[in-house]
């Protein structure tokens, strides 16, 4: 019996593909987990990011938070806020903000601070408001870094989004907890491999639209 | 400007009570040494950086009086490295001052395809990005995007300085061309002195801690500058220089020792007794120099020649190109043409030399530096 066994029985069961515990039934609200929590964490982090890397104050504040944040435990954190305001979504969604919001906060304050200055310069010399400055000139040439900030704070929500089970909610970690539970294998690996198919999905999407939204000549080709 | 003074909070001063008087329609160049305050000075213009003491007024009214943004918008800005958005193509660059204060998009790019064309960019390049472009074409874009909405000032910081010697000589002529049609009031900032000398009607010369040390046109400059500084900034070979500003149009030439290379013997024996002759072809065009000795009637091209070196053009060239043409000559003497490039005359090193003694001589007293009589006496009055 090796993993590709558990695999293959797992997809070819016709039982997984049906019901509130079929495979389209978990990942949707696998994605919708993640899209919540991305979109939350984007509210915060983007904003933030934006504001203090284009006027270069509150660099050490940015770096306090991203610390602070990445040092709790989702998984800690979830079952603290499950005891303290009980099962929900809440106490899913609040580990999945804090994990998310640090590689968004830090690559968007990094990548608008790392834009060429000339330009910057250029743009207020000719009369262009702050906003202007922020959003036409620093913006569309900070964007592939702030596009990879989102991407690894998506592949890490992806991923952790598992925990929600644990919390009586769906999801694909409903497979890996069940299976575990239940001491049945090929639902254990079966939800992992869409784990880790869904991250992959997820680099795809990113990868797009990098292409559609970057401009040539940022991208150089 | 009326004395003004740029402080910062850890008691750096900047600039330190400048007062100049900008002149209408003409380049004015900033110039000294790094950390003269020629930027911060500029800077002040359009307001980037606000004055800690001191007016600044453009047609008699305050800076202060209006929005920061529309007078910047009134001001054409050109910096260092162009300064180009990357993201944006070379016409959308252009475009950035119309699209901002409200031109429709279409008449926007024509007016940005238009300014392409005055500052010498091929149209083939407007759907091109920054990074597909050298940096002499990318200073040219910098150039028309500050020209975009025909403001009436220009400011350009140190635009030329990042550019190899050859691109920025074209792109300096390519900027007097443009002033000619166009009479901007334009403030140039450099930290080159020949560049200042080329482009300036007027040439402000800073010190460091932010002071004035002259304010003069180019040619005063040279002659009569005002202090030791002044002297040193502008270099060893001033006085060379400073022959740009004379015309070669009074330079006597001579044609006693140019032949054409099908002269009989008796036009050879008139111009003997001249230590070399200047051989031309039956258009008058030269040649090259011969000694006499070697020369042969009838075939004088067949002959050795020397080079004839790079002509001048009386006139049109100025006396430094001349004495340059007859320094570079083998044999000292220089070559003047017409402008179709018939030899017109030859003219030696000593004649020209003659010719710069009465330049500076009808320079007047208002341009020579020392008052007093060359042999130091004091006259009595």
């Amino acid at each position: 019996m090796n993993v590709l066994h558990f695999v293959n029985a797992f997809f070819s069961d016709s039982a997984h593909w049906h019901g509130y515990d079929g495979i389209p039934a978990r990942l949707l609200e696998h994605v919708q987990y993640t899209l919540l929590a991305l979109g939350l964490a984007a509210a915060v982090g983007l904003p933030a990011g934006l504001l203090t890397g284009h006027t270069g104050r509150g660099g050490n504040a940015v770096a306090f938070v991203a610390t602070a944040a990445r040092a709790l435990p989702s998984f800690g954190l979830l079952v603290l806020i499950a005891v303290a305001v009980g099962i929900g979504l809440l106490p899913v969604m609040i580990p999945l903000v804090v994990l998310a919001v640090p590689p968004i906060l830090v690559t968007t304050y990094e990548a608008v601070r790392s834009v060429d200055p000339s330009p910057v310069d250029a743009a207020r010399g000719l009369g262009m408001h702050e906003r202007g400055i922020l959003f036409r000139v620093e913006l569309p040439v900070a964007l592939p870094l702030i596009l990879s900030g989102l991407r690894s704070a998506a592949i890490q929500v992806v991923s952790t989004a598992t925990i929600a089970a644990y919390v009586s909610l769906g999801g694909l970690g409903r497979y890996i907890i069940d299976g575990l539970y239940q001491r049945d294998f090929e639902k254990v690996v079966g939800g992992a491999t869409l784990v880790a198919l869904m991250a992959l999905v997820t680099l795809a999407v990113f990868w797009a639209a990098g292409r559609l939204a970057v401009s040539p000549g940022v991208r150089r080709r | 400007m009326d004395s003004v003074t740029k402080r910062y909070p850890d008691g750096t001063v900047a600039v330190d009570r400048l007062s100049l008087e900008i002149p209408d329609r003409s380049i004015t160049v900033l110039v000294g040494p790094s950390g003269c305050g020629k930027t911060t000075t500029l800077r002040m213009i359009n307001r980037m950086v606000e004055p800690s003491e001191g007016t600044i007024l453009l047609d008699g009214e305050d800076l202060q009086q209006q929005p920061v943004t529309t007078l910047r918008r009134s001001m054409g800005y050109v910096i260092q490295n162009a300064g180009l958005f990357q993201h944006r193509t070379i016409l959308d660059n252009i475009a950035t001052v119309p699209r901002m204060i409200g031109w429709g998009k279409q008449k926007s790019r024509e007016r940005a395809a238009e300014l392409m064309a005055r500052v010498g960019l091929d149209a083939s390049l407007a759907k091109r990005y920054p990074y597909q472009l050298s940096g002499g074409q990318q200073q040219r874009v910098g150039v028309a995007r500050a020209l975009a909405a025909d403001p009436p000032v220009l400011l350009m910081d140190e635009p030329f300085s990042a550019v190899d010697p050859v691109v920025r000589k074209g792109l300096q002529d390519e900027l007097l061309r443009i002033q000619d049609e166009l009479g901007k009031t334009i403030v140039f900032v450099t930290h080159d002195i020949d560049e200042a000398i080329k482009l300036g009607t007027m040439v402000a010369v800073m010190r460091t801690g932010g002071r004035l040390a002259q304010f003069a046109p180019p040619a005063e400059l040279l002659s009569a500058p005002a202090d030791d500084f002044v002297e040193d900034f502008l270099g060893a070979d001033r006085g060379i220089r400073r022959l740009s500003f004379f015309s070669s149009a009074a330079l006597e030439t001579t044609t006693g020792p140019v032949v054409r290379a099908d002269a009989t013997a008796e036009q050879l024996a008139a111009a003997d007794g001249a230590p070399h002759l200047l051989v031309t072809d039956a258009d008058d065009r030269p040649l090259g120099w011969a000694e006499p000795g070697d020369l042969a009637a009838g075939d004088l091209a067949g002959a050795r020649l020397l080079s004839h070196g790079r002509p001048f053009v009386p006139g049109a060239d100025s006396l430094r190109a001349a004495l340059d043409c007859a320094v570079l000559s083998p044999t000292g003497w220089a070559v003047a043409v017409d402008g179709e490039g018939r030899v017109t005359g030859v003219v030696s090193q000593q004649t020209i030399g003659e010719a710069i003694r009465s330049a500076h001589g009808a320079a007047g007293p208002a341009e020579t530096r020392a008052e007093e009589p060359a042999d130091g006496t004091k006259v009595a009055p």
